[in-house]
């Protein structure tokens, strides 16, 4: 029986994928017609392409509904609740690079490290009346962040995108996201926090703990690995 | 794991006690605005209760205990002195995989009163404590409102003492705040500048303002300028939080520390009447371990006498716990507070106990 391998279905990062499984003698391929989300592969016996979007790919690995997955190692952290249990690491795939970290207001010349946040977290609860907002979309990891380094005081507020423009929007004062080369943050007049990278996130190849790995489909993964030089 | 019947039958059982020791039973809607317990417990609690939402009434929260409820509903119109009981189910998340169940039986039962606080902890305690007997649990008692003492009484500026009090339920942080306090890392040169006068010009945004700053900035420099927490007081705190013994030995450490330590030696007095209390209603103190951290760590609203009873068995969270919560009262009183103690009783892991038995 075959393994379904899961890809992002658009873009940049499937680009990259194909790059990735061409150079290690794997052709993924999408079918002619660019809207049609079906695939082939060739050089690898036995797998099956099946095209996703990221952001559904840790739930469908979760499921099992795949063997095998493409996403970032941001997302599968933030959907999946004790994600080692669900998934494995194969392989960090060198591309796709993103930072999650905690942004101020360029202007708050007193705050450099989380010590200072918590510190300003505590005082503009007593002079606004809440708890400072921090617009994120990455609740999970946010919270178990601030939670280890045992900042409090503060809220979290859901920010599916444009998050960098939270804080000039009077909706949060700081935020959480991602970022590779800063400048959307720069531009929105915001900088990074010290110490306060959260996770580094990279394109990663997730194998399912949960999906069927019967009928001769464990030996497919263990040539499959040795093919990608997975050892 | 107990079926709903058993835990209902253990339920009913520890009802009838609390009403036989004088208190009335209440209900609490199972759907609690998350407003309130998001303001009182913060980001934590999103991710332990059950968020959901009403077209109307906007967020609501899976209840995930009965204390804020109850001290609503008794700082809104509650009589004085009040004795409170009720059972139910409450609903918490669990974010790592574990046995340990998403909804449970509770069983509760609170002290409103001002006359005689220690009484009042006493009260409950014997009272947990004789409806436990049978099972054979660990009994460790704490006094966090004896180490809030302990910190209002370091020699050193008022904000760096609240700085202590406000992360005292976070163990890590407080210790950091210390070390930081006793001996501050050299500034970033950044933070020289700051210090000195010279801020950075940057286009301002948010709703933080440059008073809210220059507020900060001012005690930075208090803090700059202060002398640092000496290395006697840090340790003197070490050897108060590290007290763990028997309860009657514990009393007596605590008061030879509270010769050094005079702000703590009401607390401690306290300790001393809540332990004769205790005694004088048949508690086997020997068998009682006081642990000075008790309590730290878990819902930051205990401020005075903690307690929990827990199994033997690894794993399994405490059966009972509770303690007192003064300051809940004032922030949920709206200007009003009473003193008030409580405490809960898992009833499907004393169904799973006595099961076992």
């Amino acid at each position: 029986m075959s393994l379904k391998l899961g890809v992002p279905s658009k873009g940049r990062l499937m680009e990259d994928t194909f790059e990735w499984f061409a150079a290690r003698g794997v052709a993924l391929s999408r079918n002619g017609n660019a809207r049609e989300y079906a695939g082939a592969v060739a050089g690898a016996e036995g797998v099956e392409l099946v095209l996703l979007s990221a952001g559904e790919i840790p739930r469908e690995l979760a499921a099992g509904r795949i063997h095998l997955g493409v996403t970032g190692s941001d997302l599968v952290r933030e959907k999946l609740a004790d994600w080692q249990t669900q998934v494995v690491e194969l392989a960090p795939m060198g591309f796709g690079h993103a930072d999650l970290i905690l942004a101020v207001p360029a202007a708050w010349a007193d705050v450099e490290t989380l010590d200072d946040l918590d510190a300003v977290a505590a005082a503009f609860r007593a002079q606004h009346g809440f708890r400072l907002r921090i617009a994120t979309k990455y609740h999970r990891l946010v919270r178990e962040f601030l939670r280890a380094q045992g900042v409090a005081d503060y809220q979290l507020v859901d920010s599916q995108g444009a998050t960098e423009g939270t804080v000039k929007n009077l909706t949060a004062e700081a935020v959480a996201d991602i970022t590779s080369s800063g400048e959307t943050l720069r531009a929105n007049h915001l900088k990074i926090l010290d110490g306060a990278l959260i996770h580094q996130s990279q394109a990663t190849l997730f194998a399912a703990r949960t999906a069927d790995w019967d009928e001769g489909r464990a030996a497919r993964l263990l040539a499959l690995k040795a093919q990608l030089g997975l050892g | 794991m107990a079926t709903k019947a058993a835990a209902r039958a253990v339920g009913a059982r520890l009802l009838a006690a609390f009403r036989e020791a004088g208190a009335l039973e209440v209900e609490a809607d199972i759907l609690q605005p998350a407003e309130a317990l998001l303001d009182l417990y913060g980001e934590d609690i999103r991710a332990r209760a059950y968020v959901t939402s009403d077209p109307l009434r906007g967020e609501l929260m899976l209840r995930p205990d009965f204390t804020v409820p109850v001290v609503q509903a008794h700082m809104a119109d509650g009589a004085e002195p009040a004795r409170y009981c009720y059972f139910g189910e409450v609903f918490r998340k669990q974010e790592h995989r574990s046995a340990r169940a998403p909804e449970f039986f509770q069983a509760g039962y609170e002290v409103f009163d001002r006359a005689d606080p220690e009484g009042a902890d006493a009260e409950v305690f014997a009272l947990f404590s004789g409806l436990l007997a049978p099972l054979n649990l660990a009994a460790s008692i704490g006094d966090i409102g004896l180490l809030m003492d302990a910190v209002r009484g370091l020699d050193t500026l008022p904000a760096r003492r609240a700085a202590l009090l406000r992360h005292i339920w976070r163990p890590a942080r407080f210790q950091a705040l210390l070390a930081h306090f006793a001996a501050p890392p050299a500034p970033s040169a950044s933070r020289v500048a700051l210090l000195a006068g010279s801020a950075p010009r940057a286009h301002w945004v948010g709703l933080r303002s440059s008073a809210d700053m220059a507020t900060r900035i001012a005690a930075l420099r208090a803090d700059a300028a202060a002398p640092p927490l000496p290395a006697s007081a840090v340790a003197a705190l070490a050897r108060l939080f590290a007290v763990s013994a028997p309860a009657p030995q514990a009393l007596a450490e605590l008061e030879a520390i509270a010769h050094t330590m005079p702000a703590i030696a009401p607390a401690v007095a306290r300790l001393a009447r809540r332990l004769a209390a205790l005694a004088a209603r048949g508690v086997d103190l020997s068998r009682v371990t006081y642990q000075a951290s008790h309590g730290l760590g878990t819902m930051e609203y205990y401020d005075g006498f903690v307690f929990s009873f827990a199994a033997p068995a690894p794993g399994l969270p405490p059966i009972a716990s509770g303690g007192r919560y003064d300051a809940l009262t004032a922030v949920l009183g709206q200007g009003r507070s009473i003193p008030a103690v409580g405490g809960v009783i898992r009833a499907g892991l004393v169904a799973d106990l006595e099961g076992a038995r």
